[in-house]
């Protein structure tokens, strides 16, 4: 598993490094909208994480269903 | 250090502290003859600029005469309550988390430790994130009012995740996730059924104990400028694990703002998988295979989620204490259809009985302030 994990960052490195000039295509000036609340994938955390629950007790599946956060685990 | 170095070299732009805030929420689950109730708080606020604390207080009341209830034992009701203290700490542009998570019941404990790390690049386009969390987990069996220790769970997650923006209008998700449990995996209670002189019989279940799954997830989300307040958005989702259970689950739903303050959401889920290598319905005899198991949530089925929800803003700038508040109505009905798992208790000659089906209602109603 350690080895999987240190692939996809080794893979990571080197895809960001090739790309860390690009120019932003969407300005911050234009980013009204995606800033807007209705926009965030989280945007009610306490109620996301017990829907979680209620899927991950009754389903065989379980992981990859936080909405890219990188927080809490809870089973 | 090969995070560090991920990192390195990177145009790196400012990041945000989560917003403080306070959430009060009370859950229902009814479905199956079990029904699951209590409450979830949240607590969330900045100790200085750069440090965010969270804690969360979660309780499950549950009262089950579920299938397997029925099956071969008798209605119980039980506790649960889950306690999560954290922090995310801004460090150089990037945003550290860090937390527990201690849940007991009568006859399970579990612990679990997190770390993750997140940062912005590519001018603020790209969001990277990952995380680990490890965690231990004591099973017990209450036997006559005692819980007899029955054996721990060694358990470990590791999380990719990245956002990107893609247009003024479009974002996008990618999630990985990796998980390892080493040790007692079953549940002490549940048993498989096996043939035995023209009827059948019960015994507890064998487990394998290990299990190794990963998942990767997509998802999006797109705001509709000619209507304000107005998403759509989906996520796909593909599983496996070393049990041969393959899944995959989509999800659609439609963000609105109808009148000023009022937010409306609806959604619809799909979920489908394939069975465990060890599970059957009904094994040819009580020692069949090394493995045996007749969970049905390791068996073959599908569920399906209409789920909609309310949201009104409360105004709260009015009350000065809070800058904003709403309370939520969230309902959703969860349709399990099983393709090899049969409902026992509705009788009939042994593996002909009908196959089982049932719905679940979930509600939630919860208050948000943010502060």
């Amino acid at each position: 598993m350690s080895k999987l994990i240190n692939t996809l960052l080794i893979s990571g490195l080197f895809f960001t490094s090739a790309c860390s000039n690009i120019e932003p295509w969407v300005k911050p000036y234009e980013r009204d909208n995606l800033a807007d609340e209705v926009m965030k994938f989280d945007r009610n955390p306490v109620s996301n994480a017990y829907m979680n629950r209620v899927y991950e007790a009754r389903e065989g599946a379980r992981g990859a269903s936080g909405g890219s956060g990188a927080g809490c685990g809870c089973n | 250090m090969l995070i560090a170095l991920l990192f390195a070299g990177l145009p790196a732009f400012a990041q945000v502290l989560p917003e403080d805030r306070f959430d009060l929420l009370y859950h229902s689950y009814d479905g199956d003859d079990v029904e699951i109730t209590g409450p979830s708080i949240l607590f969330r606020k900045k100790a200085t600029q750069d440090i965010s604390l969270y804690a969360n207080y979660y309780i499950d009341k549950i009262s089950s005469a579920s299938i397997d209830v029925r099956s071969y034992a008798s209605k119980y009701s039980e506790r649960r309550e889950e306690i999560t203290v954290g922090g995310d700490i801004l460090v150089d542009e990037t945003i550290l988390s860090a937390g527990f998570v201690d849940s007991d019941e009568d006859d399970f404990d579990a612990q679990t430790a997190y770390f993750g790390v997140k940062q912005e690049i590519f001018g603020g386009l790209t969001t990277i994130n990952m995380g680990y969390s490890r965690g231990w987990d004591d099973v017990y069996e209450m036997a006559g009012g005692i819980a007899e220790y029955q054996g721990d769970v060694d358990r470990h997650a590791y999380r990719v995740g990245l956002s990107q923006i893609m247009t003024k209008n479009l974002i996008i998700n990618f999630d990985y996730e990796a998980r390892t449990d080493e040790g007692f995996l079953r549940n002490p209670y549940r048993k498989y059924r096996y043939e035995l002189g023209g009827g059948f019989d019960w015994a507890k279940e064998k487990y394998p104990d290990t299990r190794t799954s990963s998942a990767f997830a997509v998802g999006g989300r797109y705001f509709i400028e000619d209507h304000k307040d107005s998403v759509v958005y989906g996520n796909a989702r593909y599983y496996d694990d070393t049990w041969g259970i393959n899944a995959f689950d989509i999800t659609a739903g439609y963000t609105l703002s109808i009148v000023d303050q009022w937010l409306l959401d609806f959604s619809y889920r799909y979920y489908d998988q394939s069975k465990a290598d060890f599970y059957s319905d009904l094994f040819a005899s009580i020692d069949a295979q090394n493995f045996m198991s007749r969970n049905k949530e390791l068996s073959t089925f599908s569920n399906h989620t209409i789920r909609g929800s309310v949201s009104y803003d409360l105004n709260a700038s009015a009350y000065d204490l809070f800058s904003r508040g709403t309370i939520n109505f969230d309902l959703s009905y969860i349709y399990f259809d099983y393709d090899d798992f049969r409902n026992v208790p509705a009788g009939g000659a042994t593996g002909q009985e009908p196959l089982f089906d049932f719905g679940a209602v979930v509600g939630q109603v919860y208050l948000s302030f943010w502060f």
